[in-house]
Formats: structure tokens, sequence, C-alpha cells
């Protein structure tokens, strides 16, 4: 029972996933896109804590650490790419 | 002992998820940028938020197991998801991302249009 929990909860994170693919493909602009990309980053480390139950095991739990820290840098970088056109400036 | 942890993070779980598959919704059927931003930040972060909950609570009960790098990710998430959609959606502003056209005013511009007349070039960040 609580197995078929975990598997159905996998299924419907899937299917946020899936919307989400849908907004990078078409949205308009790009920041759009880079929001749709941070969300997915954010329902990737929910996939990983369901398996993580799933399994029932804690090996995983240094990857949500990761994937959420990486998600954050590269969603800010590409925000400032957006904004200024680059990423690290330089002082003259 | 094991049958309270698994009620409790299925409870838990499960609506984390449902929490994130309506916020999935929203940015696909939102008609703009900051719109969609404010669905995709706000009701995902709660959705992860229910998630990794349940998975401590499912750990601390059955196993008695006290994850402190899932304490650490609960924090991380909850302060950087706002942040992220923030940065976001002001690169979107300075990029001329036009509103929708259902929308009523827009007071930000003036601010900016002042802001530049006083600095003379672009705005400074």
């Amino acid at each position: 029972m609580f197995d078929i929990l975990m598997i159905l909860s996998l299924v419907i994170l899937t299917c946020a996933v899936l919307l989400n693919i849908f907004r990078v493909v078409k949205g308009p602009s790009s920041a759009d896109r880079v929001q749709a990309l941070d969300s997915i980053g954010i329902n990737l480390i929910a996939g990983i804590a369901i398996f993580s139950v799933y399994m029932n095991t804690h090996a995983f739990f240094e990857l949500i650490l990761l994937i959420g820290i990486l998600s954050f840098i590269g969603t800010i970088a590409f925000a400032r790419f957006i904004e200024r056109g680059v990423v690290i400036e330089r002082k003259r | 002992m094991s049958e309270s942890a698994e009620v409790i993070a299925g409870v838990l779980i499960f609506l984390g998820t449902l929490i994130s598959l309506i916020s999935s919704v929203g940015l696909v059927r939102l008609p703009d940028v900051y719109t969609r931003s404010h669905a995709a930040s706000k009701s995902s972060t709660v959705g992860v938020l229910f998630i990794l909950i349940g998975t401590l609570l499912y750990f601390l009960i059955s196993e008695g197991y006290f994850s402190i790098r899932l304490i650490l990710g609960i924090v991380f998430v909850f302060l950087t998801a706002p942040v992220a959609a923030h940065v976001i959606c002001r690169a979107a502003y300075r990029a001329d991302v036009p509103l929708t056209q259902t929308s009523a005013e827009d007071e930000l511009k003036e601010y900016f249009t002042v802001n530049e007349k006083q600095s003379g070039d672009s705005p400074s960040p």
C-alpha cells in the first residue's frame, strides 16, 4: 500500500515535470525558460526524496543538497546573463 | 511504530506532490512571465518542503535516524527559491518583457524612468 502510494507520487511528479518541460519548449521569453528549469530542479529534489523513501535508504540525502545548490547557482547565472549580458563583471 | 511513520509520510508526500502538480499547471496556464513566476516559485517551494518534511519524519519515526543534511536541504530550498524567482523577475523586467494585456497599471515603469532621468544613463544595479 505504501509502495503504491510512493509510485503514484512519483507518477504525479513526472506529470508536473512534463508540464514544466512544455513551458521550457514553448516559453516566449528566455526568463520563462529559466524559471521553468528552476522549477524542474526543485521537482527533481522532491523526486529524489520520494525515491529514497521508496528504496528505504538514506544514501541519497547529499544529492538533495547538491542539486539545490547547483540549481540556485545556475538560475542566478542565467538571470545575470539576461539582465546585463555578462555573468562575471570586470573592474576596469 | 512503522505504521504511523508510513501514514504520516504518505499523507505529507502525497500532499506535496499534488501542490507541485498545481504549481506546474499554473506555470502552463497563466498568461505572463510574472504571474508564471508567482505560481512556480511559491507553490513548488511549499510542495518540496512538504515532501522533504515527510521524508524526514519517515526516517525519524521508523528508524530513529535524524538527518541533518535533510534539514540543511529544507533550509536551503526555503531560502533560495524565492530569491531565484525575484532575480528572474527583475531580469525579465529589465529585458523589457511585456506585461499581459489585462494588467491594470505598471508603477515600476514610472520609477525606472525617473531614475534614468536623474542618473543620466542606464540605471545602476
